[in-house]
């Protein structure tokens, strides 16, 4: 039987360690792929950020270093990892921590952030965000994940809400009381991914509102928006998978229209994986994000 | 056994029923649900390995090759999230794949893709030049006696196959037809700057390759490669290593670590 040397109560009472928080500007950006680099430079259409994920970087040298260096140079930088596995029972990979250490220092991001789920287990990385049951035992271990990861990189993190697809009998907090408590207990910000929010909810029968309202609004360093894709299941329940293949829907803006009545201008990825379009699409969706963004702000200083 | 180790085991292996502590708010059956798990976990897997191994695609034809990877994925899960290298042991398996066996030169091609890919990402290292070479040793003995520091990026195959020549007609060098596949090819793989290229070397290169790797000196790797070889050309093989930038640095006699 594993012992818990972290107990709740004593992380509680610790204080949230401190660190520099991010310096992305509150607009809007998009995921950076390679099929883009060229037309990025050549045209350095306005964005507000840009984003990769960590993983495709943890290599020694090559032209993604090289590009990525150039297009740093002219755009914030937001470094987002897939394989960190904070939310598994395991150990946190030291080999991993150490390549993504090395990352931000070689590239230094005005943000980084990872996801609250698991994908490595006994050495295999299993490739995916999977979901973790919500209680005492596990919530001290996430926060003993989180504070190593801040402490060995010495700046604040953002932590990504789920899309999940099946929950545990075994949880006794909600999702909302499981982040909220890490976020209080670390010192690390939200990063609030409406498109999750919104899958999740629909294949759980919750209340989108609802969840954004339980969540603490203030942490909230970085949105992500994206799309999804439509199945249903055993009862003909709709079912959304979080495929980052689609342009984002329209119950996702109206759902993050309502979270920025709620939070003010926060910095939004359009965020996408799959099914690349061409640069433009998203930069068009981008610039959607940002003339809301510029009313939200508009509307708090009026 | 934690909910993570069943979880993991599940994911593998679907005839064993999904683990009992999961449920749906609806009460409907996990199985569907946990299938979106299942699905991206191969179909993730599969897609990285076919953008390494485009060419091998190519060569079976996309259903055939995500058969195979479907094979390869579930005993082969890759050890680390970088996933631009993984793939390593992909070559192996289509080597003792059967249904594979109607294509020898299959495994050779996905060896080259991989030390492409490797190459791509590999350090970067400023190539030496050879008037450089040449500026620094005036004595041509001293660079016999010099061992030689190689690119971070390179790569050697010795292939039964011409591999190299088929994976160039696939990139519009050359036409498919025209390539003599079964002639014996060693191939270079190597990224002196910003592009990887595929060298192929003359009879006894790959040998000449590897050897430098050992540390050998340059005089000693020419007269080994000429005792292996009698009809090979040494001095033609270090000038293409030279011109194609494979040398990063030259160690004189006098200063080779103990």
């Amino acid at each position: 039987m594993k012992t818990v040397v972290h107990t709740s109560g004593a992380a509680s009472e610790r204080p949230a360690a401190s660190y520099p928080a991010g310096a992305l500007p509150a607009g809007a950006g998009i995921s950076l792929k390679p099929e883009h680099f060229e037309q990025l430079l050549e045209t350095r259409p306005a964005l507000g950020f840009l984003e990769v994920h960590a993983e495709n970087y943890m290599m020694p040298g090559g032209p993604y270093h090289h590009y990525l260096n150039r297009i740093h140079d002219r755009y914030p930088l937001s470094i987002h990892g897939v394989g960190l596995s904070i939310g598994g029972p395991d150990a946190l990979d030291e080999l991993h921590l150490e390549r993504l250490s090395q990352l931000l220092k070689r590239h230094a991001p005005e943000a980084f952030s990872e996801h609250l789920a698991w994908s490595s287990h006994k050495g295999h990385y299993l490739n995916d965000l999977l979901p973790l049951p919500y209680d005492e035992t596990r919530l001290a271990l996430v926060c003993d994940h989180v504070d190593q990861v801040q402490e060995r990189l010495s700046r604040r993190m953002l932590l990504e809400n789920p899309a999940t697809y099946i929950q545990f009998t075994g949880s006794t907090l909600a999702e909302t009381q499981f982040l909220t408590e890490v976020i209080r207990r670390t010192g690390c910000g939200l990063l609030l991914d409406v498109n999750n929010v919104y899958v999740s909810c629909i294949n759980h029968g919750r209340n989108s509102q609802d969840y954004i309202r339980a969540l603490p609004l203030d942490q909230v360093g970085e949105i992500h928006l994206a799309g999804f894709t439509h199945d249903r299941d055993a009862g003909s329940a709709p079912l959304l998978i979080d495929s980052h293949s689609t342009p984002v829907s329209d119950a996702v803006w109206a759902l993050y229209r309502f979270t920025l009545g709620l939070t003010g201008p926060v910095p939004t990825l359009i965020e996408r994986d799959n099914d690349l379009p061409p640069l433009d699409t998203l930069v068009a969706e981008a610039a959607s994000a940002d003339r809301l963004l510029q009313s939200a702000g508009q509307e708090r200083s009026a | 056994m934690s909910i993570e180790a069943r979880f993991h085991t599940a994911l593998l292996n679907p005839e064993q029923g999904v683990p009992g502590e999961l449920f749906s708010w609806n009460s409907s059956d996990t199985t569907q649900r946990f299938n979106i798990y299942r699905n991206n976990l191969v179909v993730s897997l599969i897609e990285a390995l076919s953008s390494t191994f485009d060419v091998t695609q190519q060569l079976v034809g996309r259903r055939f090759f995500r058969a195979l990877a479907r094979e390869y994925v579930p005993d082969n899960l890759p050890d680390s999230p970088v996933l631009a290298l993984y793939g390593e042991h992909f070559p192996d398996f289509l080597e003792h794949f059967p249904p594979a066996a109607q294509l020898p030169w299959l495994a050779d091609m996905a060896r080259l893709e991989w030390l492409r890919v490797r190459a791509y990402h590999a350090a970067d290292a400023a190539p030496l030049s050879s008037r450089t070479v040449a500026a620094r040793h005036e004595d041509p003995q001293q660079l016999l006696n010099a061992r030689v520091q190689l690119h971070p990026s390179l790569g050697v195959l010795d292939s039964e196959h011409a591999v190299a020549s088929l994976w160039a007609a696939h990139q519009g060098q050359g036409q498919v037809a025209d390539v003599a596949i079964n002639s014996p090819q060693e191939v270079l793989i190597l990224r002196p700057e910003f592009d990887v290229d595929v060298i192929i070397l003359p009879a006894g290169g790959a040998d000449f390759v590897r050897l430098l790797q050992t540390g050998a000196s340059l005089g000693s790797v020419m007269t080994h490669t000429l005792e292996q070889q009698p009809d090979s050309h040494p001095q033609h093989i270090l000038e293409i290593l030279m011109g194609s930038g494979a040398l990063i640095g030259l160690q004189p006699e006098q200063e080779y670590k103990p």
